[in-house]
């Protein structure tokens, strides 16, 4: 996917933080909402592997041994950051004390159920932290291109894929558009400036309710 | 006080087909020079518990392509192409478990708990042979405590008496294994005298340390 629509999804994802929360990012195009969250609203951005108050990439030179990201990046740490552990971390995780994560996925269906982690015979590269996020986080948002490299779509009505976790999802938001994952079903909230609801559902292999407002984003 | 050693000496009593449990996060935290002794002693037939192989080919990898591992327990292999080739061919048992429940099973294992029940998990592959427990009405995976026999941790600063102080991100598994394994090995990158780091900033209480190792702070910079 071209860098412009990745950008969008961050863009408009970023939108949807509110004010003062702690907000865990995966890698890929979750990494981007970064660039978007204005500083002053006092969101801060949980890493995994032992700290809140993640800040931009150490610049060269200035890299600490210490202190990496969860891709395992030097990193650097905001004023009012603080480190802990991993069974800390995870208890913040786990216990419903994070307030967003934003995750990408293979699959993601009606039901809010998330494939992310494995194709069934190809590499499994692992399950790191993605079960324990989609299972803890308040708010699960999943950040990825509407449809595969291949043109199918990746909202589905089933996945087909090993789940991460069941009925956890809550947003998707793609370069096409904005769900919201409800107990009635997937409600289509807004699309693109540069879509159409047609297109939306053409691409999309899940029911899709529309919402009577429609936003543009 | 606790013995400070090199690390040939500290794992004068480990041998073939013992479990060794290895703290760290990538390249983070990592006890590389004890690795590198048991790469040194030819120890084979080990079980491996770390979150993750790393990217690098050091430490447990080299162990790897060496085939000293015959079975490894963490959450992620993803950045490394020598443990795909291994999980492919069977060479290495692998188990992959989600992190968080990783973190916990040997944080039960050395806090003394018969397990964790936890909700990562549920209606996931995960779950396939696991015990499912209602409580409150709420459903939980029991996920069982994980122990070694070894654990080799690192800290920045250490006392004699075994307590350890680690800065950022580079605790991160180090803290639960401590608590782990029937022998705990800690590198330090500087070993003072009682008094000499602030007890209100210890990482890791002296209670679960038994051997020292002096090892040479990371260059900055490095990966």
């Amino acid at each position: 996917m071209e860098d412009n629509m990745r950008l969008r999804i961050a863009k408009r994802i970023a939108r949807e933080l509110p004010d003062n929360s702690i907000v865990n990012l995966g890698i890929g195009i979750p990494t981007l909402v970064t660039n978007f969250i204005p500083g002053g609203k006092g969101i801060l951005l949980h890493s995994e592997n032992g700290f809140i108050g993640l800040g931009a990439p150490a610049q060269p030179g200035q890299e600490d041994p210490n202190l990496v990201n969860a891709g395992g990046e030097a990193a650097t740490i905001v004023p009012g950051g603080c480190c802990f552990d991993s069974s800390m971390s995870f208890a913040i995780i786990r216990g419903g004390h994070l307030d967003y994560t934003i995750l990408g996925a293979l699959e993601v269906d009606e039901e809010g159920n998330l494939a992310n982690y494995t194709i069934p015979g190809k590499f499994i590269p692992g399950i790191g932290g993605a079960m324990d996020l989609s299972v803890g986080a308040k708010n699960v948002v999943i950040a990825m291109e509407h449809v595969s490299k291949h043109g199918e779509p990746k909202i589905v009505k089933k996945c087909s894929l090993p789940l991460t976790a069941p009925k956890q999802v809550n947003l998707i938001v793609t370069e096409l558009a904005f769900i919201r994952a409800t107990e009635a079903g997937l409600v289509l909230e807004e699309i693109a400036e540069d879509t159409t609801v047609e297109e939306v559902i053409k691409n999309t292999g899940a029911r899709l309710i529309v919402a009577e407002k429609l936003g543009r984003f | 006080m606790k013995p400070i050693k090199t690390p040939q000496q500290a794992i004068e009593n480990m041998r073939d087909g013992c479990s060794i449990m290895v703290g760290g996060f990538i390249s983070c935290g990592r006890p590389l020079a004890v690795l590198d002794a048991i790469y040194e002693k030819g120890l084979k037939n080990l079980t491996i518990i770390s979150n993750d192989t790393s990217k690098e080919e050091t430490g447990i990898i080299k162990l790897v392509m060496a085939g000293r591992v015959s079975r490894f327990i963490g959450s992620y292999i993803g950045m490394n192409r020598i443990m795909g080739e291994k999980l492919k061919s069977g060479e290495v048992k692998i188990e992959l478990v989600p992190q968080g429940t990783f973190v916990e099973r040997i944080r039960a294992a050395g806090a003394g708990l018969g397990g964790v029940l936890t909700p990562t998990g549920l209606g996931t592959a995960i779950a396939e042979g696991k015990e499912v427990l209602t409580v409150d009405g709420k459903k939980y995976l029991l996920e069982k405590p994980l122990k070694a026999d070894f654990a080799v941790v690192k800290a920045n600063r250490a006392d004699k008496y075994g307590n350890g102080f680690s800065a950022g991100s580079s605790k991160n598994f180090n803290v639960a294994m401590a608590m782990a394994a029937d022998h705990v090995i800690m590198e330090a990158e500087e070993i003072v005298e009682p008094g000499g780091l602030d007890p209100e900033k210890v990482t890791f209480p002296c209670v679960f340390i038994h051997t020292l190792v002096p090892v040479a702070k990371p260059v900055k910079g490095g990966k």
